[in-house]
């Protein structure tokens, strides 16, 4: 793979990244998916495992994106268009969690009441 | 940056480099294609958007009914543990199953790569590549699948293990993320078998990319299932 010594033909209006690059990602999320792993081998509990789970979930998911799918080099324009209206879906989940709670304090009052 | 653009518009230049707010005012009001990427590419964006509401949609579902249940969650690090060579190892299936995935979305990487640079016949390589870790991938779901159904007597209404709605959760997110996973490996082999005709000669390799974005959405999408169902 010695795609360094020569120049490489690009489609025009295309930015080429190395080869390299793209490993050392592919080596990153490796790592991070077997720390994320660890965490559960080891079976830790509480709030370290919410924290080191959430982590590793959202550097791997910004990896993914940033560099595989070549966000980082996409104009703010389309960064918008994709971080914007997800937005909405973290009012969605929070909405659910407070709906979740209040099923669950339904069930157990009848419960306890039955 | 610079080099990013397509050469189809007649802006200056001056403009055109400028990736700030202003060029973002500039992006949406000026007299042209607001979004400077082939419109096959940016479909793909917006597909992948819709997308993402959908899995956000079955996750936010499932964490709903996991507050909400009555009768304790089952325990996926053992429901999915496996015992290889008389060691029993949690979880291990899906791990396996994991490093499978992010290895597919290296060697894609690298498919989209070789294609800008114009070398054909590496990009069929590690586009076919790309598929078969990604049937090796369903062929590992189908085996979990099985696991589950045949010998824990998991369903989509209940299960020994604990609360009826892991069922449901289960078979609706790893489905629909498996369906995914089949339709990209047949999205692959077709574009691949296209690459290798030479139907792209004149074109160009903007597809390769396009059907890259799918590619590591999937994987992308798994990185939260698997943290959200698997490990939580």
């Amino acid at each position: 793979m010695n795609q360094s010594n020569v120049q490489p033909q690009a489609q025009e209006g295309v930015k080429l990244h190395p080869i390299s690059l793209y490993l050392k990602v592919w080596v990153l999320l490796f790592v991070l998916s077997t720390l994320s792993y660890l965490v559960d081998y080891f079976q830790l509990q509480g709030g370290l495992r919410w924290s080191l789970i959430l982590i590793f979930m959202f550097l791997k998911a910004g990896f993914i994106l940033a560099i595989f799918m070549h966000v980082t080099w996409e104009r703010i324009a389309l960064k918008l268009v994709l971080f914007l209206p997800p937005l909405a879906i973290v009012v969605l989940i929070v909405m659910m969690a407070i709906e979740g709670d209040y099923t669950f304090l339904n069930r157990l009052l009848s419960f306890i009441s039955s | 940056m610079k080099e990013n653009m397509p050469p189809t518009e007649n802006r200056n230049t001056e403009q055109k480099n400028e990736d700030n707010w202003q060029g973002v005012v500039r992006d949406w009001s000026a007299d042209k294609q607001t979004f400077d990427m082939p419109w096959g590419k940016l479909m793909m964006w917006i597909f992948l958007l819709s997308d993402t509401f959908i899995f956000s949609i079955f996750l936010t579902g499932y964490m709903n009914v996991r507050m909400s249940a009555m009768d304790s969650w089952p325990n996926t690090s053992e429901v999915f543990a496996l015992t290889i060579a008389g060691h029993h190892i949690p979880l291990v299936l899906i791990a396996i199953m994991t490093f499978v995935l992010i290895t597919s979305s290296g060697t894609m990487a690298m498919a989209v790569n070789f294609a800008y640079r114009g070398d054909k016949k590496k990009t069929v390589y590690f586009m076919a590549a790309t598929a078969l870790l990604g049937a090796l991938f369903v062929g590992m779901q189908a085996f979990e699948w099985t696991k589950l159904i045949v010998e824990e007597g998991v369903r989509p209404w209940g299960n020994p293990m604990g609360a009826a709605q892991f069922g449901a959760a289960f078979f609706m997110i790893t489905g629909f993320h498996g369906m995914h996973v089949s339709a990209g490996v047949i999205y692959l082999a077709v574009v691949a078998r296209k690459v290798a005709r030479g139907d792209y000669e004149k074109k160009g390799y903007h597809i390769v990319e396009i059907t890259g974005l799918y590619w590591h959405f999937v994987d992308l999408v798994w990185v939260f299932i698997f943290a959200f169902f698997y490990l939580w």
